[in-house]
């Protein structure tokens, strides 16, 4: 008996090395997977915001203009389609010539370049804002063109010329050393819709259009998958038909985005004739898309609701429509809203079937209703990447930082969310 | 063990009085048989006890006398229930006011994640018996004052009732249940998850209780049937066994099996 006992007990230890030699090997086995997951998650933000950074940042020549009535032919009196039409850019152009020396009309031509092209709308804007304004000198920063503000940020510091010639990069020297040309707070960024022009491009149309395709999502996909979660787990008999509904939601869950883009071209534009390009229809798509997402959370949330506390309202005499609301619906919010941020989530990034129902033109005004053509941030990521320019690189990256913080946004307040709402039982 | 073939009940199923009437009940889920031609009286102020084995079917009984069972969707009723001779299987019979009139306790305390006043309130409100907070408020307290649980938590009614301890759940389960003022009280092994103390409590509870109320409980316990029951019914394999008085049932056992149950031979 005694042998028996000590041969078992051996055994046991024997094993022990072995079993526990397992363990350290699955523990490794984990340590390394998060850890090289953490790896690629700092490799790629450090990448996009060292890339990124420097386009919240804008290169501005600080100036002194005199709003010269005469020149204009404007007075605080006129009329605001005037004041609208008046000849900022020749005033720009005068004070360039007066600032720096130049001869020739290419010589002119160089130092015209220097400013954004859209740098007359800043004096338009000031004007329009205080006509009083008229007469004065402005001190205004103008914003340069992309190459200087390239050549400022990265290249000078390099003693790179950048696409600047030897004229250019003198006179910018200059203002340099008389401490006019700074790099300031891109405000631009965050308040321009799209552009031709890299420092006049920005991100407030994409967001704007972002926001609202993502509520128009909201706004559908929420209400229409709770309500089939609900009727699919609590109300609908259990049958071949159900079961059909059942495979098949599981299945668009897994169709490529694309395909819904297509369908969404293919019903809602060709058929119902929504116009394309618009936070509506994106919306709509959407939507397509985040409901298998919705519905498949929404019925596990549902099950998860233990059966005890059904029975006890049963049991009380409520109906099914108030044992469902009244007590299975409350418990599994927090989880139904799990998986509605995780569908939202998924929309905020989608690309490829906004391409198809046209949201990848190339819009410049901001949208301010869900009929107003305009893009997304991550189509609008997709269109900048595309752009030869170097200062569209770093406004991509800019744009992804901007998606990625709406991103964290969105899911800290799933997160607070589902706490407030959580209850134990 | 087997079924029994051609099974009479032994003792006295009926009584004076019925409340509730069971006539020839037999349950089936799906194709398998859980109940036999059960016929039984529940008698007015009554406390029966059912007992026998796990899995004798004696909890599924209980669920049919308020049609909890219509939630199990593969679940089948043959017989006939009366509850003061109306069919309560009729189609034009609707369960809410029926199980308004037959509440139920359950096993394991289940409490609603919610306060502790919203518990007992849940009934009067859905079914529309009070007007006024104050009547409300007075329907709380009563009910809590007859489950002996109102000097434990009057000062705290706003807290969770989850919050409670096991056996302060199950009187907030019997609280919750009176203040819909049914007639029948089912009560499927209130205090298996309880400690003896807490199961105490809910005894005396139910003693006071009969003076209002119809109960059927079901038990694993014995002493818990002879403490608390004027009848004691005893299932075996979905067969209605033997029915008599309760001290009748445990000193002379009429039937074979009950006395084979009760002595501890199986179970």
């Amino acid at each position: 008996m005694t042998d028996q006992l000590t041969t078992t007990r051996s055994k046991v230890e024997q094993g022990m090395a072995r079993r526990r030699r397992a363990e350290g090997r699955f523990r490794l086995y984990g340590v390394l997977s998060v850890g090289f997951g953490l790896l690629c998650l700092v490799v790629l933000f450090g990448n996009i915001l060292s890339q990124g950074s420097s386009a919240f940042r804008q290169t501005v020549l600080q100036a002194e203009i005199l709003l010269d009535q005469e020149y204009l032919g404007l007075n605080n009196q006129s009329p605001v389609n005037e004041l609208r039409n008046g000849n900022y850019e020749g005033l720009i152009k005068q004070y360039l010539r007066n600032t720096a020396e130049v001869s020739s009309r290419s010589e002119r031509r160089a130092l015209y370049g220097l400013v954004s092209v859209g740098a007359h709308w800043q004096l338009q804007d000031a004007v329009l804002a205080n006509p009083d304004l008229l007469g004065s000198t402005l001190s205004i920063e103008l914003i340069m063109d992309d190459n200087v503000d390239q050549w400022f940020k990265h290249e000078r510091d390099e003693g790179g010329a950048g696409r600047l010639n030897e004229l250019q990069l003198g006179w910018l020297e200059q203002w340099v050393a008389e401490g006019r040309l700074k790099s300031r707070f891109s405000t631009t960024f965050f308040t321009n819709g799209d552009s031709r022009e890299p420092e006049l491009a920005g991100v407030h149309g994409a967001i704007m259009g972002t926001l609202l395709t993502l509520m128009v999502t909201f706004l559908l996909s929420f209400p229409i998958g709770v309500a089939a979660a609900i009727y699919l787990e609590e109300f609908a008999p259990k049958n071949r038909i159900t079961e059909i509904v059942e495979i098949n939601i599981n299945n668009l869950a897994a169709v490529p985005s694309i395909t819904f883009g297509l369908l969404g071209l293919a019903i809602f534009i060709n058929i119902f004739g929504v116009s394309r390009s618009t936070p509506l229809i994106g919306g709509l798509v959407l939507t397509l898309m985040t409901l298998p997402t919705i519905i498949i959370s929404g019925r596990a949330a549902i099950k998860s609701v233990p059966p005890s506390i059904r029975e006890a309202a049963f049991g009380l005499g409520a109906s099914k429509m108030q044992v469902v609301f009244h007590h299975v619906l409350p418990l599994a919010m927090p989880g139904m809203l799990t998986g509605t941020i995780i569908g939202m989530a998924q929309a905020l990034g989608e690309t490829a079937p906004l391409l198809m129902i046209g949201m990848i033109a190339f819009v410049v005004d901001v949208p301010g209703f869900i009929t107003d053509p305009s893009t997304v941030l991550p189509v609008q990521i997709f269109l900048w990447s595309d752009s030869p320019e170097q200062a569209f690189t770093e406004r991509t990256s800019g744009a992804i930082i901007v998606l990625l913080t709406f991103l964290i946004m969105m899911n800290t307040v799933a997160v607070w969310l589902r706490r407030r709402l959580e209850r134990r039982w | 063990m087997s079924i029994i073939e051609n099974h009479q009940t032994d003792g006295e199923p009926f009584c004076d009085s019925p409340k509730l009437k069971a006539r020839g009940v037999g349950v089936f889920y799906g194709d398998k048989q859980a109940i036999f031609d059960v016929s039984l009286d529940i008698g007015a102020n009554e406390v029966i006890a059912l007992i026998g084995p796990s899995g004798c079917g004696k909890s599924t009984f209980l669920r049919c006398l308020n049609r909890m069972n219509d939630t199990i969707d593969i679940c089948r009723i043959t017989g006939e229930i009366l509850l003061d001779d109306e069919d309560i299987y009729a189609p034009k019979i609707d369960v809410v006011p029926l199980r308004a009139r037959v509440g139920m306790v359950f096993q394991k305390p289940n409490p609603f994640p919610k306060t502790i006043f919203d518990n007992v309130a849940y009934g009067p409100r859905i079914h529309g018996l009070v007007n006024h907070r104050h009547e409300l408020e007075e329907i709380v307290e009563q009910s809590l004052r007859r489950a002996g649980l109102w000097s434990e938590v009057k000062d705290r009614l706003d807290a969770p009732g989850t919050g409670l301890s096991g056996g302060q759940q199950q009187r907030l389960c019997i609280a919750r249940t009176i203040a819909v003022d049914p007639e029948v009280i089912l009560m499927d092994e209130p205090c298996s998850a309880l400690d003896p103390i807490a199961t105490a409590r809910i005894e005396e509870l139910i003693d006071e209780l009969r003076d209002n109320y119809t109960i059927a409980i079901v038990t694993h316990s014995m002493q818990q049937a002879a403490r608390v029951s004027q009848r004691t019914a005893y299932f075996h394999l979905g067969q209605l066994i033997e029915v008599n008085p309760t001290d009748l049932v445990f000193t002379k056992p009429q039937h074979a099996l009950t006395e084979a149950y009760i002595t501890g031979r199986f179970g």
